[in-house]
């Protein structure tokens, strides 16, 4: 295992015999013992089904509404995983469940857009800008979070989002960076390919280009910082356990990147497959398996970052959740209000948060949603006040009147 | 002088060898011509998608100012290799009707069944990969590489980077449940016929596309008066693909403020996007007037491919006030119309178009007396793009030095460029449209109705700069498959002779010629046009 200690030692020298340190490292190393805060957002593309993730077991219409794909009220064989005596987790979700009882992790239900859309394309695009109803926004939440507080020191890492694509909750004019694989960000030359390396460094050294210069310096500091904390040779910390899917690879990276100590502040990793029309499962199938890729992954995550979650929080979302009723298909359509997890930093966790609507015909959203409650800006809003520490969000959520007031509670 | 000695010193003796006083009179010439190349690489850079080897020597035959006017007139330029270069393309030349039939409803059918069986066999696998699904997203692929092979081969090189800039100005995204069977035809029969064209003729067109009706929510926006048969609803399905909801009675929304038919995305991107901008002062009164104008505007059998057509059942026919005119009550399809015309007339929208023409072709922050006059030419010419174009091309901004690689390259620009630069010759355009996918601009596949970013700050990060840097080695070194490089040309002739001294040195340090030309596609000058 490669201590902090040991990384900061080697990283230095590593600059230092190269003839240069780049001054993020330094400031960086300095900064170490009072680190800054962390969020780790995670998006389940395709819409996951909350009501088969946080299962409202005490309500009947629940049962009635799904007769091949409810989950079975706890105790029962393959049944829920109580939480509070009225919501109860998938039970391949057990992973996580010892984050609840530890009280480490939250939930807020009936979660969501005010915008009655049940386009996967326009509710992602609204629930990563922030601005439901509003398509032309120019920059993701996240990056308007990365405008509105500046970044303690200028390092390449500070969002990084492990995706072959910038995803559109980081896109906007602070620097967010991309990569599917962190072993491969480099110059890859093939044959004398380090040659090639050191032969652009020196054109965008010399670069009278001031924007260009600037970034290429970055960009070579990025490659020679990664190369030094060689990511093949990772090891989990606390035997934290990553499933092989790209989802859990994705996670162990960011453990990787966050204990690299390069100022990683806002990390972005995706799951698909939620989408689950036809044959969703009940506790077993399909959705289930996602379930457990998804818990096991998330809690390698926690136990790999040990003492650093408590300056890290992870948030998941979706962009809608599911009609209540299942289809003909055995299996969901799309629906509307959907369960978001928080977890770590200083959540008060064990409880799940939000306004439960409850599921009878009346009370659903156009007659067969579950209604939104807790708009998603309002979660949001409070991780970054509270969490990250910006006094006024207003900014970052154009268009909508954050208030302390609305906020779901989720830290003291 | 001594900076451009690897270049002067081998030239200098090839004439020494002939009679000295010659050489003075060509060395000055040369000297003449270099500063000649460097514009000309410039406006190659600007109107075309940058110099191919041998462009330079063309244009410097017949002047820029034909080489431009010949541009504005892409008819009257010859482009036979075209059509080789397109030919496997199965489906870009076909209509949306063709396409729906060929490629959408097998896969529409195959999905049924699969329902169907799912419902006889509930023990139920999760859904496989599905030949036809792959097949029908061959049309988006098909077109992107139509895209990537016009860019680099076709003579018609404004035409090309027209058609790029409109169809980024009226953006449609291909991932949006069927927009992607819509878009070939979009393309091909909505932006390019009128990129040279009338501004309120590409307007109406675009207006009139199933593409856009169907990608701004358009085409189910109804009259809140009416408890209106909604459409069907095409959402994305299995993740990745689509579902049809079959259409039915509306239902009636539960709370009483809740939507009621109404939708206001095509007409607020309308005005702040596609004519007056988002300061071209119109209020949220003016957004829902448009919106209700445009009610009945939708598409007839969007399953089938079909085209426009006007529901009056969905119309709101009374009477509108756009931006203090008023839309009498009862003109039915002619309310969008009337619409089109005042946005098309309005003083907001010739600068607004103006303006991003400039950036295009000038600079990001175009000059204020540049955007004037551009915006005059607008207005004069009842909105004739050629002649807007034409100010902006033949301007003396054009050529001022504060122009002269004032643009970053959109990652299209910088991998179309590198191909035309080394003269690749491209069997497998696919590898080029997954290069741009990695370079983070995949085509067609733009989320926002605002298109792409037309500024360097949407470019420079040190992912892209990575990413830019591989590419030039990959190609300079044949490795990309299906894209040969025969003939490597020098850092010169790619960069017109301005290069900094670091890059120059770097370069002749070079192992090879291949990694020299990685090193050219690489370098900070030319990630600039």
């Amino acid at each position: 295992m490669l201590s902090r200690r040991v990384f900061l030692k080697n990283g230095a020298f590593a600059f230092v015999s190269l003839g240069f340190a780049p001054s993020f490292l330094s400031r960086t190393a300095l900064a170490a013992t009072g680190r800054s805060k962390q969020l780790i957002a995670i998006f389940q593309r395709g819409a996951v089904d909350g009501l088969s993730m946080v299962v409202p077991f005490g309500e009947a219409d629940y049962y009635r509404a799904r007769p091949s794909i409810a989950i079975p009220r706890p105790n029962g064989e393959n049944g829920a995983l109580d939480l509070d005596g009225f919501f109860g987790f998938n039970p391949r979700l057990k992973a996580l469940k010892p984050l609840w009882d530890r009280r480490q992790l939250a939930i807020v239900n009936a979660c969501g857009s005010p915008d009655s859309t049940r386009s996967h394309f326009d509710a992602q695009d609204y629930m990563e800008t922030a601005t439901p109803g509003v398509k032309s926004t120019a920059d993701g939440w996240l990056n308007r979070y990365l405008q509105a507080r500046k970044a303690e020191e200028a390092t390449p890492f500070r969002a990084v989002a492990l995706t072959s694509q910038l995803p559109r909750m980081l896109q906007g004019t602070a620097p967010a960076l991309a990569m599917s694989q962190i072993a491969q960000f480099g110059i890859r030359g093939g044959q004398g390919g380090d040659g090639a390396g050191a032969s652009f460094e020196r054109e965008y050294a010399a670069a009278a280009d001031h924007l260009l210069n600037g970034t290429g310096k970055e960009a070579f500091n990025a490659i020679k910082m990664l190369k030094s904390t060689d990511p093949s040779r990772y090891q989990p910390a606390n035997d934290a356990d990553y499933p092989r899917s790209p989802f859990g690879q994705a996670l162990r990276q960011i453990a990787q990147l966050t204990k690299s100590n390069v100022g990683l502040e806002v990390a972005f990793a995706d799951v698909g497959g939620w989408d689950t029309h036809v044959n969703q499962g009940a506790d077993q199938g399909q959705l289930a398996n996602k379930l457990e890729d998804f818990s096991r992954a998330i809690a390698a995550l926690v136990v790999d970052l040990g003492d650093r979650m408590e300056d890290t929080v992870v948030l998941t979302m979706s962009e809608f959740g599911r009609a209540v009723n299942e289809n003909g298909n055995r299996g969901t359509d799309h629906g509307h209000g959907n369960a978001m997890m928080v977890i770590g930093g200083n959540v008060r966790g064990g409880h799940v948060y939000g306004k439960w609507p409850g599921l009878a015909a009346e009370k659903r959203y156009e007659g067969r949603d579950l209604a939104v409650t807790t708009d998603f800006r309002d979660v949001f809003g409070e991780i970054v006040a509270r969490h990250l520490g910006v006094s006024n969000p207003s900014a970052i959520f154009p268009g909508y009147n954050v208030q302390p007031s609305k906020y779901p509670g989720l830290f003291a | 002088m001594k900076r451009f000695l690897p270049f002067v010193l081998p030239f200098t003796i090839a004439v020494l060898a002939t009679s000295r006083p010659a050489a003075t009179t060509h060395a000055a010439d040369r000297a003449g011509d270099k500063a000649g190349d460097k514009t000309i690489v410039h406006v190659l850079n600007r109107i075309a998608f940058g110099p191919r080897p041998g462009d330079v020597e063309r244009i410097r035959a017949i002047g820029i100012d034909r080489y431009i006017d010949q541009q504005l007139h892409p008819q009257r330029v010859a482009d036979p290799g075209m059509a080789a270069r397109l030919s496997d393309l199965a489906s870009i030349g076909m209509s949306s009707r063709e396409i729906a039939r060929e490629y959408e409803l097998p896969q529409l059918q195959a999905r049924r069944e699969r329902k169907q069986n799912a419902q006889a066999d509930p023990a139920g696998a999760p859904p496989k990969p599905d030949p036809l699904q792959q097949k029908a997203n061959g049309v988006i692929v098909e077109l992107a590489e139509q895209k990537v092979l016009r860019a680099i081969y076709s003579e018609r090189q404004l035409e090309e980077v027209l058609t790029d800039f409109w169809f980024n100005h009226f953006n449609v995204d291909a991932r949006k449940g069927p927009a992607r069977f819509m878009l070939t035809e979009y393309e091909r029969e909505t932006i390019r016929p009128h990129v040279l064209g009338k501004f309120r003729d590409l307007l109406e067109a675009t207006a009139k596309s199933p593409a856009m009706l169907f990608y701004l929510d358009n085409w189910m926006s109804a009259s809140p008066a009416t408890g209106e048969m909604l459409p069907p609803r095409l959402a994305r399905g299995p993740f990745g693909g689509r579902v049809v909801v079959p259409g039915g009675v509306r239902q009636q929304p539960q709370a009483k403020n809740a939507p009621k038919g109404l939708n206001e995305n095509y007409g607020r991107e309308l005005m702040e996007l596609h004519t007056l901008g988002v300061d071209g002062g119109y209020t949220q009164k003016d957004v829902t007037e448009v919106a209700r104008a445009f009610t009945g505007w939708t598409i007839q059998n969007p399953r089938q491919g079909g085209g426009f057509i006007f529901n009056p059942r969905l119309h709101d026919s009374g009477q509108k006030v756009v931006l203090g005119h008023i839309i009498k009550a009862g003109g039915g399809q002619s309310d969008g119309e009337q619409v089109l015309d005042i946005l098309a007339k309005e003083p907001a929208t010739a600068r607004f178009i103006a303006s991003k023409l400039a950036r295009r072709f000038v600079s990001d922050t175009p000059p204020p007396a540049l955007v004037d006059r551009a915006t005059a030419r607008f207005r004069a010419t009842d909105g004739d793009l050629r002649e807007v174009t034409r100010t902006i091309l033949t301007s003396p901004e054009f050529l001022a030095p504060e122009s002269y690689r004032a643009k970053v390259k959109t990652p299209f620009e910088f991998v179309v460029s590198a191909a035309r630069a080394v003269g690749a010759d491209v069997q497998e355009a696919l590898t080029l449209v997954r290069q741009l996918q990695q370079l983070g601009m995949p085509l067609y596949q733009c989320q926002p109705p605002t298109g792409y970013k037309d500024t360097a700050d949407a470019w420079v990060n040190t992912g892209a700069l990575v990413s830019r840097m591989n590419f030039a080695l990959t190609l300079a070194g044949n490795r990309l498959r299906g894209v040969s490089v025969a003939s490597l040309p020098t850092a010169d002739e790619v960069l017109g002779f301005d290069l900094s001294e670091t890059t120059r040195a770097t370069i002749a340090k070079a192992a090879d010629a291949q990694q020299m030309a990685a090193l050219t596609l690489g370098a900070p000058e030319f990630q600039r046009r």
